[in-house]
């Protein structure tokens, strides 16, 4: 790089930063530093954070928390057609249906519930994003192409999607992570096109191309970068709504087979039919997939006004 | 009602003004902040076929003012102290249905940006002949057929077929009209026009002010010419009134004002417009700093961290008291203790040695 | 305004030619493929072989597409395998139930999620405010089905207040004659008919309601807060209207523009909660034959009820757009 070269760099990553638009009394300060000030001070994100984090930690250690085998199953002699037993001495939260330790299952179920959040919102999102790339990059025909496309996905309802896939991949849990992510393709691959599409056409874009800039370097280095914070905003509220989507396929009998592995989505469908003799069995699961997926909304939330900069005031 | 029909000239001749404005003050308190007074003490008043300019630059507390007198600021977080009387009645205090009756009827006002002011979902028709139906005992006929004439009147040619089309269809000039046109539907008293201009090409400032000074000559309308552009108020007002940092700082007739700006602030104003008389190549003299450099009044004159003038009297610290408005001549006033100084006309010369 | 709904029209033929293409793909991607799917299970190699003759698909996939296609365009999907009724058949007859159930849960949502969102951005940090703040956020969060089977338990099962299953009362014997059973009711003049139909799909509805209700909410709420704040309101206010009429005209018409989209989008939402919210209620309408067809296998049901499903969607969303072109003059001129 030369000397000139290293002026036009600098130039545009001055015109790049502000386009970020920093209010005044924030200046020198970048958008994520800003918007990371701005999520400390924000008691709903503090919330939504601690959520999320006391989940993961629990998620992380469950083998250590959990304070019984979450599939043997105990007190078998006392279960009845009619009657569960409730909570007591060594079990908090009782036993389930099959006589398991609830609490120990909630414990161990929430990796298997979080992992298939993360990891079909991760798929979903590089997908989607991959889309939206190609199209707001390369615009034209591509754009057409690629947009007709993530269009047609669109018009499907998610959940009928979601099934559709899960009845192609029969019952596992790769299966089911594929089928959540898809329903999340479009949306990230619309959102991510659009924001860069806006970018394109910021003035900073225009001043980089007018100072010669390779187009490449203008997409990645500097277009990409200021496109992502929608679809990061998108990728926390997925999360929430991943994971509930699971626990609606596995309702419909297209979860995850495997016993060995307990999930919420699973425990609660499984839990409907003894509603009326221990509601509990359905109540807890339900509340851990409605506490997280509220966690995760919060913490989405609050991002989005974090990066949005009409609300930077 | 009676005073509407009383002939322009006549309500003036009494001294029965339009606009009362005394010791106006708007303090906003947000929580967890320091209330802020955006408006400290303004008094002024407007008679009937007169206009009035408040000017100086932004956050000088001009904007505020206007909506303190319509009862347009929102009421939590907000206190307006003071007394602001139309036609002898005052309006602080009043309800908010008794205002709503006044509001478009007896005073009107016309906004800065005319795009953002106009209803985007709503034809230009509707948005004329509802102030009429509001206030006016009309048909939904006699209404659109009034404002058809309005917007005649205010110049917008093919008015009945405007009537039908939205903001944004129409160009910023003819938006501007046809909210001077609702605004002037009821033939108020009262005109507020808050920089009706700004936001216009230069080519369209003039027809719009050209037209706001014919409809005020014509109804004998008092108008209130709310602005930051000098050359607004030399075309158009009779009175000038210079707020900074929320306080009246000068006061004087257009013509006095031009001649001889007392305040230093006015003559940085001044100053600071260029001018085709000028020598070529003459610098200009803009303002140091910004408004945001301002004391606090109770500290010392708002302006003395901006000012050439400034002494050390100019603080309260030193002075004992606040640089108080006074008496600078007939139809003077001025909030300063060191002046410009103008060669002597004998009126200014009687005029600040009697006040002295 | 024309021209404006025949471009939005014929920008759906690709859809739709897209969206046929890929449940033609998923159909044939299944394992056994079509003559097992008509077919069903247990059905022989021989019968597969004479199916695949019979229906041409020993044929190029192109050839089998077109074909696919036309039938699909006579709204003829082959016959479920678990009946062996056609397929439109089953769908017309239980279409209604599901239209009836979801009508009621978007009038529920909206009639409620309206004026509770203006009414929280009016009373901005009031405790009406945060409630419907933290209703709505909570709302989002709950799944569907778990929502239903508590109102069921709650309200059909411990209190009794209200039917907790299927679309009428077995006893009466009501008239049908378009299948939606509220509306024959009315149309035969059995009031009681049409009153219990109603009753069933209150709880249903209700449960259906909650996300869009949620979002309608939050929506609103967000909405009415930035158009108060615009200049237009102020001159309205300048204008001296009526409170009233400064509400309607000029707040909640511009406030209403982003509701009105999202509105078109939750269809999407409801059609994929009436899956879950009909088998918990066993309501005899779309939603549950989807449902059973899963577990039943039935895939000829599954591709024409998914297909028909998403017209469905993009239609309403299409009404959506036109609605949006006669609220908002700006689409229209574009």
């Amino acid at each position: 790089m030369t000397a000139m070269g290293d002026l036009k760099r600098r130039r545009i990553d001055e015109l790049a930063a502000r386009a970020g638009q920093v209010p005044e009394g924030e200046g020198g300060l970048s958008l994520t530093r800003s918007a990371f000030r701005r999520l400390r001070r924000n008691p709903v994100a503090i919330t939504g954070a601690v959520i999320v984090v006391v989940f993961l930690l629990v998620a992380a250690f469950a083998p250590l928390l959990a304070p019984k085998d979450p599939l043997t199953q105990y007190l078998l002699s006392e279960i009845r057609p009619g009657s569960i037993p409730g909570s007591r001495e060594g079990f908090p939260l009782g036993v389930d249906n099959l006589g398991r330790d609830l609490l120990s299952r909630l414990i161990v179920g929430s990796r298997q519930s979080l992992l298939i959040g993360v990891v079909s919102t991760l798929l979903g999102a590089a997908v989607g994003m991959a889309l939206g790339v190609l199209a707001g990059a390369f615009g034209g025909w591509v754009d057409s192409v690629v947009m007709r496309f993530v269009d047609i996905l669109l018009s499907l309802p998610s959940l009928l999607m979601a099934i559709s896939i899960s009845v192609l991949l029969g019952q596992n849990q790769w299966a089911l992570m594929i089928a959540i992510a898809v329903t999340q393709v479009p949306v990230f691959a619309r959102l991510l096109r659009g924001s860069m599409l806006a970018q394109r056409g910021s003035d900073y874009a225009l001043a980089a191309r007018a100072l010669g800039i390779r187009r490449s370097r203008i997409v990645f280095g500097h277009v990409l970068p200021n496109s992502l914070s929608p679809v990061i905003v998108q990728a926390t509220l997925s999360l929430a709504t991943a994971i509930i989507e699971a626990a609606a396929l596995s309702f419909l009998g297209l979860g995850d087979p495997d016993l060995a592995r307990p999930e919420w989505g699973a425990m609660l469908s499984n839990a409907q039919a003894f509603l009326s003799i221990r509601p509990e069995l359905a109540i807890y699961p339900a509340l851990c997939i409605i506490v997280v997926a509220l966690g995760f909304t919060l913490l989405g939330e609050s991002l989005r006004e974090a990066l949005d900069p009409k609300f930077r005031r | 009602m009676t005073i509407e029909s009383l002939p322009a000239g006549e309500a003036g001749t009494v001294g029965a003004s339009v606009l009362d404005v005394e010791e106006l003050t708007v303090t906003f308190t947000r929580r967890g902040e320091q209330p802020t007074r955006a408006v400290d003490g303004v008094s002024f008043s407007v008679g009937p076929g007169e206009t009035v300019g408040l000017v100086g630059e932004s956050g000088c507390g001009k904007s505020v003012t206007s909506l303190a007198v319509m009862g347009l600021l929102p009421s939590r977080g907000v206190q307006v102290g003071g007394s602001v009387r139309l036609d002898g009645r005052e309006l602080l205090g009043a309800g908010d249905r008794a205002l709503r009756r006044l509001r478009g009827a007896d005073m009107a006002m016309v906004f800065q940006d005319p795009l953002s002011s106009l209803n985007p979902t709503v034809p230009i028709g509707t948005q004329v002949t509802e102030v009429l139906l509001e206030h006016r005992d009309m048909s939904r006929k006699e209404a659109g057929d009034e404002a058809t004439r309005l917007l005649d009147r205010v110049g917008i040619p093919d008015p009945s077929r405007r009537l039908k089309e939205y903001p944004h269809q129409l160009s910023g000039g003819m938006r501007q009209r046809a909210l001077i046109a609702m605004a002037l539907a009821c033939a108020p008293r009262l005109l507020i026009a808050d920089e009706p201009t700004t936001a216009l090409d230069v080519t369209i400032q003039a027809q719009i002010l050209e037209l706001l000074r014919e409809l005020v000559v014509d109804s004998g309308t008092a108008l209130v010419m709310i602005t930051h552009d000098l050359g607004v108020v030399a075309g158009l007002c009779d009175r000038v009134h210079v707020m900074y940092s929320g306080r009246i700082i000068e006061s004087a007739d257009r013509h006095e004002l031009f001649a001889q700006p007392r305040h230093p602030y006015t003559g940085g104003l001044l100053a600071s417009v260029p001018r085709l008389d000028a020598a070529r190549g003459a610098p200009l003299h803009p303002i140091r700093g910004s408004a945001r450099d301002a004391i606090p009044w109770a500290e010392g004159c708002a302006f003395a961290p901006r000012c050439d003038n400034a002494q050390d009297d100019c603080l309260t610290e030193v002075a004992g008291s606040t640089v108080p408005l006074e008496y600078d001549g007939p139809g003077r006033e001025l909030r300063c203790r060191h002046p410009l100084q103008h060669p002597r006309s004998p009126a200014g010369a009687t005029a600040s040695g009697a006040a002295r | 305004m024309l021209r404006f709904i025949v471009r939005r029209l014929l920008q759906l033929i690709p859809i739709l030619l897209g969206l046929s293409v890929l449940l033609f793909a998923w159909l044939r991607a299944l394992p056994g493929g079509p003559a097992q799917a008509a077919l069903g299970e247990r059905a022989t190699p021989e019968a597969i072989a004479r199916y695949n003759e019979l229906f041409g698909l020993d044929q190029p996939l192109y050839v089998q597409y077109l074909r696919f296609l036309g039938r699909a365009v006579q709204l003829d999907f082959g016959n479920s395998s678990r009946t062996g009724r056609p397929v439109i058949e089953e769908f017309l007859e239980r279409m209604p139930g599901t239209i009836e159930l979801t009508v009621f849960a978007m009038v529920f949502a909206i009639g409620l999620g309206i004026p509770l969102g203006y009414l929280a951005a009016r009373r901005h940090g009031s405790w009406l405010d945060s409630a419907s703040v933290i209703g709505s956020l909570l709302g989002v969060a709950i799944p569907v089905f778990f929502l239903a089977y508590l109102l069921r338990l709650l309200f059909a099962v411990e209190l009794g207040w209200l039917p907790g299953s299927g679309r009428q009362e077995v006893r009466i014997d009501a008239t049908r004659i378009t299948n939606f059973y509220v509306l024959d009711g009315l149309l035969t003049r059995e009031w009681d008919a049409a009153w219990d139909a109603f009753l069933h799909l209150v709880l249903p509805g209700i449960a259906l309601g909650t996300i869009p209700l949620a979002i309608i909410v939050r929506i609103t709420r967000a909405s009415v807060l930035d158009v108060v704040n615009e200049d237009y309101v102020r001159t309205a206010n300048a204008k001296g209207l009526a409170t009233s009429t400064v509400r309607r005209r000029h707040i909640l018409r511009n406030a209403l523009l982003p509701v009105s989209t999202t509105i078109g989008l939750q269809t999407g939402l409801l059609l994929s909660g009436a899956v879950l919210t009909e088998t918990v209620f066993a309501f005899g309408g779309v939603g549950s034959a989807i449902f059973d067809s899963i577990f039943a296998r039935d895939f000829a049901v599954l591709q024409g009820f998914i297909l028909m499903l998403a017209v469905v969607y993009v239609l309403v969303n299409l009404l959506v757009d036109i609605s949006y072109g006669l609220l908002d003059p700006r689409v229209r001129v574009r």
